[in-house]
């Protein structure tokens, strides 16, 4: 059995160890804020945060996640900074990629404060978005990054 | 989930609108929105589209699918609007698929087009009757009544009433006719054209909560992921999956029917891996062993392909427009050019791969899927299953992205088809892997372009043809040419030339080929603009000049496009002035005149009409010692008329430009006997953030001509401007797509 800790709520599972955190969070949690995009690690669409840091869950399994604390979307008190910058600059086309693009950001702004483009750009670039809304995405961390300072 | 169970609990297809107080319930009498689609637009009841609770809740149905370019705010904003409503009082309903609401098929960026009268219309009648209540109650002339946001005003008393106050009363009376509706002026609306408006699901997708199709659940369903046939029209000899059962979670596998020609929307056929969860089913699949028979697209290899679309397009085709006489100025000798282009299919990967839920019961289905288009998922699923259409009720969640590709709902079928094997509701789940190598793609073409040039160096002749196997081969099999991907930027070059001349040849389709974003414009103007582009470096002229001396003299271009005609008699007609307008903005803007050239930096333009909107594109490229591009700054300009949400403009702009990148830079799909080679963002690659130009500015032309499209028409021009721009940095032309392709070096 393994234990773990979403959005700060114990869970056990008892399933195959080896199923990757995102089918356990959308198919057996329930919680579908963490979307499919590639199952290969290749787009973020599934990020989530592992003890604080951003993980891809399409690739991380159960069995790595155990005794783990995991923060979905769901988990981030809305609005967080991010969220409220993501608002504001109107971000979104479609949205699905957008949870993930969200997590990541939060996980870069914790590691730096106020990033350069350069640094978004490098934290961001494993998060696709094929409406192309990269440009936005950029202007909102930086929005967010003043907004926490 | 919340959202699957209340509806189940509101049964199959109870209307959106039943808890409203005031219903418009009149019919008013059908617009023909345009003219192939006249026949499908029933008489129009309002009583579909709004309603207001006695609370002055006002209730607005989208009745067009939301994939990312807002339709589904902007139209219920035009009803707002008219209505004087308070856009924070408003619910929006996504529709189910019904024939009631006409044309749902969200394609063609034509939601606000063609649906902005009927709205305006709809929120005013409302508002005219609210008034007419108001007045009544007051015993006062509506003349003398106004309103402000959700409320009726008289002035002269200082009385006011709410819109929920009124709402019983209003419901009472006769539904005016247009003619007795008061419309507001340009100058009253308060949220068309502004730029506060945002889109209305906003705080859902960056909280979470939306709800898109892959996150659609019922209640006891199961997860299925279906093997394709490798070759399109394979059909499974023999299959093995005694190992895919030993998989945890699998329940077992089911096959689904090779689709019967033409293909049409059906399911390609294969094998079902049924199991408890997405990921079990995935893993059963990987233990499957099929043995499929032989198909006549196993031919299909890109390389052959390719050089047999060229040597067509070399040789006359057939003409589709037709100017003065090209071969009389050809044969004049003098100055010829000749210069070829070549675009590979593309997949759209849109980020949310298809899926889809249905529940086959007695006779019924009920499905919710992302998809653009509801009542072909209502088509296709009865005649899959051999029921009535009516019996099948679409429910439309949110789309991660569609592109074209969310217009066929073969997934859907799966899903019913599997659901009535089972007896349970079936949740589809696409992996990428699917996604892109199943795709209805977009289309592998090659162009030829010929000119004879004058003393001037202008064009005095230009002939052009354009191959590649039409999406009607999907409807018709025997069809080799594209007659309906004509108009797509082909038999309408706006250039002020003397002689010209449109061809297509034929092609044999071996794959799904589909609409993806903006569609033939794509390589229709990769290769008019980088031939324009090659014209005026050969003339030593500044290319922005040169492409406005093409355009020529204002003026209102004759089309032979008979559904180009009709809608231009409906305020669209192709206006040279509008495009010379915006190529005139886009070099002003991007300081053109004075822009870097050579050695690495350089600037190129193009500018395309399509969707009957104007869009003129300048690609700032740097292109490193090692041949590596990097685009500092793009600059469009967009007249697309009337605008809604101008915020939301510049996004789907500034999104083309991303989309644009991926496909003239890095995306290429390519096939081996039949089978496509790619199959994730590792091969198929589309462009991340590092990738993407860094700064993209997007000027709205102030319009009052009628609204056109939004969504697609920021795509055609950016490709060639970023071939030109690499050009005019490097001196190298890139004739083929994606640029990876051309060594820069």
């Amino acid at each position: 059995m393994i234990r773990l800790k979403v959005n700060g709520k114990e869970k056990t599972f008892e399933g195959d160890p080896d199923m990757p955190l995102l089918w356990y969070l959308r198919d057996v949690a329930g919680l579908t804020g963490t979307k499919f995009g590639c199952g290969m690690s290749l787009c973020g669409a599934c990020t989530v945060h592992q003890n604080g840091e951003a993980i891809r869950s399409c690739t991380t399994t159960m069995r790595e996640v155990a005794g783990s604390g995991i923060t979905t979307i769901e988990g981030i008190a809305p609005m967080h900074p991010v969220q409220k910058a993501w608002m504001e600059i109107r971000v979104p086309q479609c949205g699905y990629c957008q949870t993930g693009q969200i997590m990541q950001a939060i996980a870069l702004l914790k590691e730096h404060k106020h990033p350069s483009d350069e640094e978004i750009d490098s934290a961001m670039s494993g998060n696709l978005c094929r409406c192309g809304t990269y440009q936005r995405i950029r202007s909102a961390i930086h929005q967010a990054a003043k907004e926490t300072a | 989930m919340k959202m699957i169970e209340n509806v189940s609990r509101r049964g199959f297809i109870q209307g959106a609108l039943a808890s409203g107080v005031f219903i418009l319930s009149a019919r008013f009498v059908a617009q023909p929105l345009w003219a192939d689609e006249a026949e499908v637009a029933p008489p129009f009841d309002p009583a579909v589209w709004m309603s207001i609770a006695s609370d002055g809740t006002v209730t607005i149905v989208a009745h067009r699918s939301e994939m990312g370019c807002g339709s589904r705010t902007a139209l219920p904003l035009v009803v707002t609007d008219e209505l004087d409503a308070d856009w924070s009082r408003v619910k929006i309903e996504q529709a189910i698929g019904d024939p009631k609401y006409g044309d749902q098929d969200t394609d063609g960026s034509h939601s606000v087009r063609s649906y902005f009268e009927l709205m305006r219309q709809v929120g005013a009648t409302g508002r005219t009757m609210l008034i007419t209540a108001a007045a009544t109650q007051w015993n006062v002339s509506p003349k003398d009544c106004s309103t402000e946001p959700h409320f009726v005003v008289h002035k002269a008393s200082g009385k006011k009433l709410g819109y929920g106050e009124l709402a019983a009363s209003a419901a009472k009376l006769p539904v005016p006719s247009k003619d007795d509706v008061r419309f507001k002026s340009r100058s009253e609306w308060r949220y068309i054209g502004k730029e506060s408006n945002a889109l209305f699901d906003l705080s859902d997708i960056v909280t979470g909560k939306a709800v898109f199709g892959m996150d659609a659940v019922m209640p006891g369903m199961v997860y299925a992921s279906v093997e394709h046939p490798p070759v399109l029209g394979q059909k499974i000899k023999t299959y093995d999956d005694k190992a895919a059962l030993k998989v945890a979670g699998v329940q077992k596998t089911l096959t689904i029917e090779t689709f019967k020609p033409p293909h049409m929307f059906q399911p390609l056929g294969g094998v079902a891996v049924i199991a408890d969860n997405t990921w079990a089913a995935f893993q059963g699949r990987k233990s499957l062993k099929i043995e499929w028979d032989s198909s006549p697209h196993a031919v299909y290899n890109s390389g052959p392909y390719r050089k047999t679309l060229e040597e067509t397009s070399r040789q006359p085709g057939k003409v589709v427009r037709n100017i003065g006489d090209v071969d009389a100025e050809f044969a004049k000798g003098g100055k010829i050019v000749e210069s070829e282009y070549y675009t590979p299919h593309l997949a759209h990967a849109s980020m949310e791969p298809p899926v889809a839920v249905a529940e086959y019961r007695a006779g019924k289905v009920l499905a919710w899927a992302p998809t653009q288009n509801p009542q072909a998922v209502q088509e296709t699923i009865a005649g899959v299953l051999g029921i009535k259409k009516e019996d099948v009720t679409c429910h439309v969640t949110l789309l991660g992205g569609g592109f074209g590709r969310k217009s066929k709902p073969d997934q859907v079928a799966e899903a019913a088809v599997l659901s009535k094997q089972l007896g349970k509701p079936v949740k589809v789940v696409w992996s990428r892997e699917d996604d892109i190598r199943f795709d209805f793609f977009h289309s592998v073409a090659a162009m030829y372009m010929k000119a004879a040039i004058g003393p001037n160096g202008k064009p005095t002749a230009w002939l052009q043809r354009t191959v590649y196997p039409p999406i009607n081969s999907m409807f018709d099999v025997s069809a080799r040419y594209a007659d309906d991907e004509m108009g797509l930027g082909w038999n309408n070059l706006p250039f002020d030339i003397p002689n010209h001349r449109a061809e297509n040849g034929p092609a044999d389709f071996h794959v799904r080929i589909g609409w993806l974003r903006s569609v033939a414009n794509i390589y229709h103007a990769y290769a008019i603009h980088s031939f324009a582009d090659e014209l005026a470096a050969m003339a030593k002229r500044d290319p922005a000049q040169y492409l406005l001396e093409l355009i020529g003299p204002d003026r209102i271009v004759k089309l032979d496009d008979k559904e180009d005609e009709e809608i231009a008699k409906q305020g669209y007609p192709l206006d040279t002035a509008r495009l010379r307008r915006v190529v005139e903005i886009v070099t002003e803007k991007s300081n053109w005149a004075k822009r870097p050239m050579g050695k690495g930096r350089g600037m190129g333009i193009a500018a395309h009409r399509s969707f009957y909107t104007y869009v003129a594109t300048v690609v700032e490229v740097e292109v490193d010692s090692k041949g590596r591009v990097r685009m500092p700054n793009v600059w469009s300009a967009i007249d697309a008329g009337t605008v809604v949400s101008p915020d939301n403009i510049r996004n789907q702009v500034e999104g083309a430009a991303v989309f644009g990148t991926s496909l003239a830079m890095y995306s290429n799909i390519t096939a081996t006997n039949g089978a496509i080679d790619q199959s994730n963002f590792d091969k198929y690659q589309i462009a991340r953030m590092s990738q993407a130009p860094r700064h993209i500015q997007v000027e709205i032309v102030k319009s009052d001509a009628p609204p056109a499209g939004v969504g697609e028409p920021g795509l055609p021009p950016f490709a060639p401007a970023l071939c030109n721009a690499v050009f005019a940095a490097t001196g190298k032309r890139v004739r083929e797509l994606p640029l990876s392709k051309t060594k820069l070096l």
